[in-house]
């Protein structure tokens, strides 16, 4: 079996699952926003449910309109509010000590190897660096397994990547997900299980695994994994990390015989920085074939990159130099906690003598929700992770989507480049 | 069940930022979020469809955001079910999950064109062009999707689910 299939027949209780088949999982987590929560919310109750199954295994993030941009989100995030401290939910976060859901999950160690995760947002895959199955769901699955405690699922098939070379030094996990995502198309790993593996996989720090993982629903899978190794283990039992839960990891990893559906060999010699046009992930290309695209905005941050090794790479870059006049560069960590620790380190300076504007962390621009949103004929470029029509604001915008240090480099040259140009 | 309408078409990969933008996504009313339903993508839709009619769109119709809003936006539209040579994942389940039937058919989402009349037998399996006379065949919902269908939505079978626990 892959380690996907391991994972549900171990929470599903079986010896063995087979992709195609449907089986009811019980839950370690279900999680819900400020987008998807608050219809979940309503649908719990025309459920008649009244108690969720386990106050412990619930997580709220209000994150998306955060800080509250209106009154109409500040309502939506009081609704949260009032039904954690209703329900005896403790894991409620909308400010000081939250973030960004899907860098704050992992960082306060509630996603653990081996678990089985459904969150009322899609990026929700991203956990699935942690070696968890984790998945997207709408508000009224999650409504129902807050009721229930489960959630039914037919068993992914599983497309596996294995990824070799040695890359040049700017190409990140960002690079590497979206070259891959080029290769398949936004519907390549539809329905599927994406595994990544691999020499160059295994060499990776946690933050760019995170990066690789968040980005599977852009080729459509319902899920991303990398089997837990060292690294992962080193990460989850970090003091800050493993403070709040407990420390069981279940650490399953794919046969040598398990079946895929296909199986994707890349070498990363030939892997340059990528840049996806708009308005498809998928219309990737090599950075230099990006041609001169002047841009107006840049937005280093979101669930995509926002953490602290990100945030370290855009200040290497952005030290000592000037973002170009015109271009607002927003920098957002992804965690209240990354925030404290890029202001300890002096990224944060950094980035504010450098012109950048710095923001606390939320979802904001890469939806198009706030705090960066583009007006009509405007173009970013943007570490997020979807540049559909009208994403970040205007339906006659454009987002072009890299790494930090591309977005970084492009917003001092106030167009899209790398930062060997600089 | 029947559905008969007008099909509006459009293409592959319609996002669930074209079906409900962010910029409505503090909205959580049925109506509120119908009365933007598809507006990036296609001004005229709002004006256009009428109770009953029909999506036709290519493949994976409804990817990108988990937000739910998008099947109700286009289910309060007055929208009967939505035609697509393939549904992304989410989006799929989100449908079913709020009583919006989806019918998953290549032939018929290259057959059929803006416009046509289209009448959808979900039990058979066969979704009849008028304007064409024509007729194409799907494999009707089977397992768990079927319940969802048959019950209107994931609410009621969890009202059951919680009356027997």
């Amino acid at each position: 079996m892959t380690i996907s299939e391991k994972i549900l027949a171990s929470a599903a209780g079986r010896d063995q699952v087979k992709p195609g088949e449907f089986i009811t999982c019980p839950l370690n987590l279900v999680l819900a926003n400020d987008i998807t929560g608050p219809i979940a919310l309503e649908e719990f109750s025309k459920m008649g449910a009244e108690k969720v199954f386990d106050p412990g295994k619930i997580v709220l993030v209000a994150d998306h309109a955060t800080p509250n941009k209106d009154i109409k989100a500040a309502t939506n995030t009081k609704l949260l509010r009032d039904f954690a401290h209703q329900q005896g939910i403790e894991q409620f976060y909308e400010g000081p000590g939250g973030g960004i859901e899907h860098i704050i999950l992992p960082e306060k160690g509630l996603v653990r190897p081996g678990q089985v995760v459904i969150g009322a947002d899609s990026h929700t895959c991203t956990y699935g660096a942690l070696g968890a199955f984790a998945t997207g769901v709408g508000s009224t699955d999650a409504a129902a397994a807050m009721a229930l405690g489960e959630c039914w699922f037919r068993v992914p098939e599983s497309l596996k990547f294995v990824f070799t070379g040695k890359p040049n030094k700017w190409v990140s996990g960002k690079d590497l997900i979206l070259y891959t995502i080029g290769q398949i198309g936004v519907d390549g790993a539809r329905y599927m299980a994406m595994e990544f593996a691999g020499p160059l996989i295994e060499n990776l720090p946690m933050a760019e695994r995170f990066t690789i993982c968040n980005m599977a629903i852009e080729a459509g899978a319902k899920s991303g994994i990398i089997a837990p190794d060292r690294t992962t283990l080193e990460w989850v039992s970090q003091e800050w990390v493993s403070q709040r839960t407990d420390k069981n990891a279940k650490v399953f990893s794919s046969d040598a015989n398990a079946e895929y559906a296909r199986v994707y060999e890349f070498n990363a010699d030939d892997i340059e920085p990528q840049v996806a046009f708009p308005h498809l992930p998928e219309n990737t290309r090599g950075i230099s074939e990006v041609g001169d695209i002047v841009i107006d905005q840049a937005v280093i941050g979101a669930c995509t990159n926002g953490w602290l090794e990100d945030l370290r790479v855009a200040a290497e870059i952005l030290r000592g130099r000037q973002v170009a006049e015109g271009v607002r560069c927003i920098v957002i960590p992804g965690s209240h906690q990354i925030h404290l620790q890029a202001t300890k380190e002096g990224l944060v300076e950094t980035f504010l003598e450098a012109g950048c504007l710095v923001s606390t962390p939320t979802c904001g621009p890469c939806l198009g929700m706030h705090m960066g949103v583009l007006a009509a004929g405007e173009r970013a470029i943007a570490t997020t992770n979807r540049n559909f029509v009208g994403r970040m604001g205007h339906p006659d915008s454009e987002i072009y989507l890299a790494s930090p240090a591309i977005a970084a480099a492009s917003a001092i040259m106030g167009k899209i480049c790398s930062p060997e140009e600089l | 069940m029947l559905i008969h309408g007008t099909a509006h078409k459009y293409g592959d990969h319609i996002d669930t930022d074209v079906i409900i933008p962010a910029r409505y996504l503090t909205l959580t009313e049925p109506d509120e979020l119908a009365a933007h339903c598809l507006e990036d993508l296609d001004e005229e839709f709002l004006r256009k469809v009428q109770p009953g009619d029909v999506i036709v769109a290519g493949k994976n119709f409804g990817c990108g955001s988990s937000r739910e809003h998008a099947p109700i936006a286009i289910k309060a539209a007055g929208v009967g079910a939505v035609i697509a040579a393939s549904f992304a994942r989410i989006f799929y389940r989100n449908a079913l999950n709020i009583g919006l039937p989806l019918v998953e058919s290549a032939e018929a989402s290259a057959a059929i064109d803006d416009s046509d009349e289209v009448e959808i037998d979900l039990e058979a399996g066969v979704v009849r062009n008028v304007t064409k006379a024509e007729e194409y065949c799907f494999a009707p919902l089977t397992g768990v999707a079927a319940q969802l269908l048959a019950a209107g939505g994931l609410r009621e079978i969890v009202r059951q689910k919680m009356a027997v626990d």
